[in-house]
């Protein structure tokens, strides 16, 4: 077994996804699976490689800080699921 | 011919000598897309008036002299371009109600030049998949044959093009998700370099792979559009500050004396007998234009799936974090505290392969695996992109097959997500390389599905891909089949 059943629900809460019994039964034997494929890497000696992050290499991307026009505070706060006045409304944060 | 047939020169030309309006050509396309939509599923979204107003306002340019190429032309995106007042869903529930604020850069270029938008394309749900079938609003047909997926995750941008709803579409690609359904629907479909294209303003899935790029009916209409979204974004600090070239005028230079690479691996036991075929066609036809071949080796094909398993899904992990049901999309009703908001309202939005692969790409995040599993691959990819590098040292571009196989039945891969994901192994390795691709209709199986070949350039080698595309689509005729839809 690559991964348990724990190990799933753990990744889970850190994903902060909710599974149901059912999702995490799947995803353990189909993470289980793909994780053995994976491993198929292993084979391969990468000592003294350099990782790729991008395949075009890049240096920082500076510009000028100069202010721009924004969306505004209207627009930002269109799509919110719920607001009050200018802001975000969510849950209780501290209980 | 009817209208809606049209490629974009075609109908541009008409445009330009006034035989037709922008406003009829748009009603054609949108009494089409009500024809066909019911057995083809292409759009999430008909922007019917909408299109009908860029349409008028088209018109107006094109009296006062001002026709651009795209001017007037009837266009439709994949619904992961944000569209400033168009509903953009990425395909999932948790933006299912989600209207941007702005346009992306390759959307603002586009109404710049007088495109008329039709709608918003279906997809897998946030370009996760290889067959338009994870999407909340439901599955693609191939308009081939609607039995079977049109390929994924541009399934809709391809299907579409085939079935005459749109008369170009943009998708992106991440892993294939641009040329596979290019290759299954019959269509011209291209992955340029990564940094060739902004990505600001498309909804992200895998930052380091995703790219923007057409689908077409020919190469000619690819090359146009392609020049169209092309160039540099301040916005997006990825894109590349190089000119942008002029992609149409070189495209009937030919391939007399052009070297092309065959990589071994790409010709293995499980390829499709007719893919094969068609492949090998492809390239009989190349040599009697006179192009060269070479056999090379691209010793660490075996291991690109693994390696884009782990780097992707990492990425999205990361870029998904963000649907948090605090400032757009769903938030789950049910919930008390913030935690628990967080873990419902994602439990509630995201379908089951997203769900996947962040569980997937969280772990190879995740403590005591990160050096494992993400480090590793990403050591790998190194390796990969060394393969590509050395094999341009002898050739100018590649060919190989886009699809091991043509376009599969739908619900046959749902079940078996490593299954699924080794339907791009052809694709996968030129994303991880950041280098660029094309599919061109190649051949027609038995069952009358179509079948695409590849084309792999050098690094923003665009114009050599598609004047190698364009010389074979002059010598064939495989463009000028179409879907009995």
């Amino acid at each position: 077994m690559k991964i348990t059943r724990q190990e799933v629900e753990h990744v889970a809460r850190l994903a902060r996804l909710e599974l149901t019994e059912q999702e995490a039964d799947t995803f353990t034997g189909q993470l289980d699976a793909i994780l053995a494929y994976v491993d198929t890497l292993k084979e391969l000696n990468t000592d003294g490689i350099i990782p790729t992050a991008h395949a075009v290499p890049m240096e920082n991307a500076f510009r000028e800080d100069e202010v721009q026009p924004s969306i505004g505070v209207e627009n930002a706060l269109a799509n919110a699921p719920a607001r009050a006045e200018s802001f975000f409304r969510v849950p209780k944060v501290i209980e | 011919m009817e209208l809606f047939e049209l490629t974009i020169h075609e109908l541009h030309e008409k445009l330009k000598r006034k035989e037709v309006s922008s406003v009829e050509a748009a009603r054609a396309v949108l009494a089409r897309i009500e024809a066909v939509e019911p057995q083809v599923h292409a759009f999430i979204t008909v922007t019917a008036k909408e299109a009908l107003q860029d349409a008028a306002a088209a018109d107006k340019r094109i009296a006062a002299g001002d026709v651009d190429l795209l001017t007037g032309i009837p266009i439709a995106l994949k619904d992961i371009f944000l569209t400033r007042g168009v509903r953009t869903t990425c395909a999932s529930r948790i933006l299912e109600n989600f209207i941007p604020p702005y346009d992306g850069t390759c959307v603002a270029k586009l109404r710049e030049r007088g495109m008329v938008l039709v709608g918003k394309l279906n997809q897998d749900e946030f370009a996760m998949g290889s067959s338009t079938e994870s999407s909340h609003f439901g599955v693609t047909r191939n308009p081939w044959h609607t039995d079977y997926i049109p390929g994924g995750s541009s399934g809709g941008s391809a299907a579409a093009i085939a079935a005459q709803q749109a008369t170009a579409t943009l998708g992106t690609d991440t892993g294939g998700s641009i040329r596979q359904p290019a290759s299954h629907c019959g269509c011209v479909g291209l992955k340029p370099t990564y940094g060739r294209v902004s990505r600001y303003g498309v909804i992200a899935y895998a930052s380091s792979l995703d790219q923007v790029g057409p689908v077409t009916r020919d190469v000619t209409d690819c090359a146009i559009l392609l020049e169209a979204v092309a160039g540099y974004d301040p916005k997006d600090s990825t894109s590349v500050n190089l000119p942008v070239p002029d992609y149409v005028r070189g495209l009937a230079n030919g391939v007399k004396g052009l070297k092309i690479g065959l990589p071994k691996e790409y010709f293995i036991a499980g390829l499709d007998p007719e893919v094969k075929k068609a492949v090998e066609a492809a390239i009989a036809t190349y040599r009697s234009l006179g192009a060269e071949f070479v056999e090379i080796s691209l010793p660490h094909t075996d291991y690109a799936v693994a390696t884009y398993y782990l780097i992707a899904t990492a990425e999205a992990s990361s870029n998904l974090a963000r649907y948090d049901g605090v400032r757009y999309g769903h938030r789950s009703a049910e919930a008390k505290g913030l935690v628990e908001m967080y873990a419902k309202t994602r439990a509630e939005g995201f379908g089951m392969e997203v769900k996947r692969r962040i569980m997937l790409g969280t772990y190879a995040l995740s403590s005591g695996y990160y050096d494992a599993y993400y480090i590793k691959a990403q050591k790998v990819r190194t390796l990969i992109m060394h393969d590509f590098l050395k094999a341009f040292e002898q050739v100018d571009l590649l060919l190989t097959p886009v699809a091991p196989t043509p376009a599969f039945k739908i619900g046959e891969k749902t079940s078996d997500p490593l299954q699924m994901y080794l339907s791009d192994i052809f694709t996968i390795p030129v994303n991880l390389a950041g280098t660029c691709g094309i599919s061109v209709p190649a051949g027609i199986s038995q069952q009358g599905l179509p079948i695409g070949m590849q084309l792999i350039g050098k690094p923003f080698g665009e114009e050599t891909i598609l004047r190698a595309a364009y010389a074979f689509e002059q010598a064939t005729e495989w463009h000028r089949q179409k879907a009995k839809i």
